[in-house]
């Protein structure tokens, strides 16, 4: 890990010296279900025309890294490109019982298992090799879960900017002032990713954190 | 009423919970520590270490288990949840907290549960308590 910060850090220096554009590598990480792809998704949409990944209700949709090159995004006549990388929630328990209530079948719920099992472990292997994550909180949940506090843990100690995002905010039950609450020394930025709601500040706070790169 | 309550209570089976001081971890390194974490889990143990891991130890503890659900017949996962003190000490509360830190070689006035998840179904918290709730 101390290799791969030091590695970053001559990166960000080499490119500020020759003020060369780069793309750069813009993570959602988060819990099961949040809405990362949802988010990932409606970007990419406005930007490039195609959606990175499919959603579902049914938890660990998304089991490997999808990929989304070259989207530039442009917020008040300024640009940037980013590569996206949706990741697959992470969580520290996964039961294939869980997938026989959304009438799965039990050869089906056991294979989305063990695939959410390995996404869970690609995920966190990808931290490594990203410029910014957002993380998506689903703001009708107990944002006190220990996999955001890793999550920002680990982004901490590898120099990672990060931005949390209150998805679903277009709910009744959503409580955007717990997760500012629980997260006072980060931006909390809330949207519906699914309505597209509020996503002129997500842009605005993803531009000022892509700049201090 | 009763005969119903008898009977849930029959369904929780055998789990034990272990205090486990940070002397116990301390001299182990980022592997032996979740080696040691992870075999008192799967011996169906709730675990209150005293302290917390590392950022990446805390992660590597997911990947492990990750890596043995599907290996290990009937294990689903852990639960985990750390409690730290607050950083509202203001500027000279912040310094003696990372000094004893330092010292320590980790933040032990925090404490980490840790439990299978086939035995803790959910570890509820906010800043000003926690709960543990039980499979019945």
């Amino acid at each position: 890990m101390a290799a791969n910060v030091i590695g970053n850090f001559f990166r960000r220096i080499f490119f500020r010296i020759f003020n060369q554009k780069r793309e750069l590598k813009l993570g959602f990480y988060g819990p099961p279900n949040a809405g990362k792809t949802s988010l990932a998704n409606r970007i990419c949409k406005d930007f490039t025309g195609e959606e990175i990944g499919s959603v579902s209700k049914v938890p660990h949709e998304t089991r490997t890294v999808q990929f989304k090159e070259k989207v530039e995004i442009s917020y008040k006549g300024k640009k940037m490109t980013f590569k996206m990388i949706d990741t697959p929630g992470i969580a520290t328990k996964i039961d294939y019982e869980d997938f026989l209530k959304f009438k799965m079948k039990k050869k089906d719920a056991k294979n989305r298992a063990k695939e959410a099992t390995q996404g869970v472990v690609e995920s966190i292997k990808w931290l490594d090799d990203m410029d910014v994550v957002v993380i998506v909180i689903d703001a009708t949940e107990n944002p006190y879960n220990q996999v955001n506090l890793t999550i920002i843990g680990n982004l901490v100690a590898r120099k990672i900017p990060v931005l949390i995002v209150a998805n679903k905010v277009d709910l009744k039950k959503a409580n955007i002032k717990k997760i500012e609450a629980a997260f006072p020394e980060y931006d909390v930025v809330g949207i519906s990713a699914r309505y597209g709601k509020n996503l002129e500040e997500f842009y605005e706070s993803i531009f000022k954190l892509g700049k201090k790169l | 009423m009763v005969s119903k309550r008898k009977k849930n209570l029959g369904k929780i089976k055998g789990f034990s919970i272990q205090f486990l001081p940070y002397s116990e971890i301390k001299k182990l390194d980022s592997t032996e520590r979740i080696r040691k974490i992870l075999g008192l889990v799967l011996g169906n143990n709730i675990i209150i270490l005293q302290g917390k891991l590392e950022p990446d130890e805390e992660a590597r503890l997911i990947e492990d288990t990750m890596a043995m659900i599907g290996h290990v017949k009937n294990f689903r996962g852990i639960e985990l949840a750390v409690i730290a003190g607050n950083g509202n000490g203001g500027f000279f509360g912040r310094f003696r907290k990372n000094l004893v830190n330092a010292i320590a070689g980790s933040d032990t006035g925090a404490v980490t549960i840790i439990g299978p998840a086939t035995v803790v179904k959910e570890i509820k918290r906010n800043p000003k308590k926690i709960e543990l709730l039980l499979n019945g």
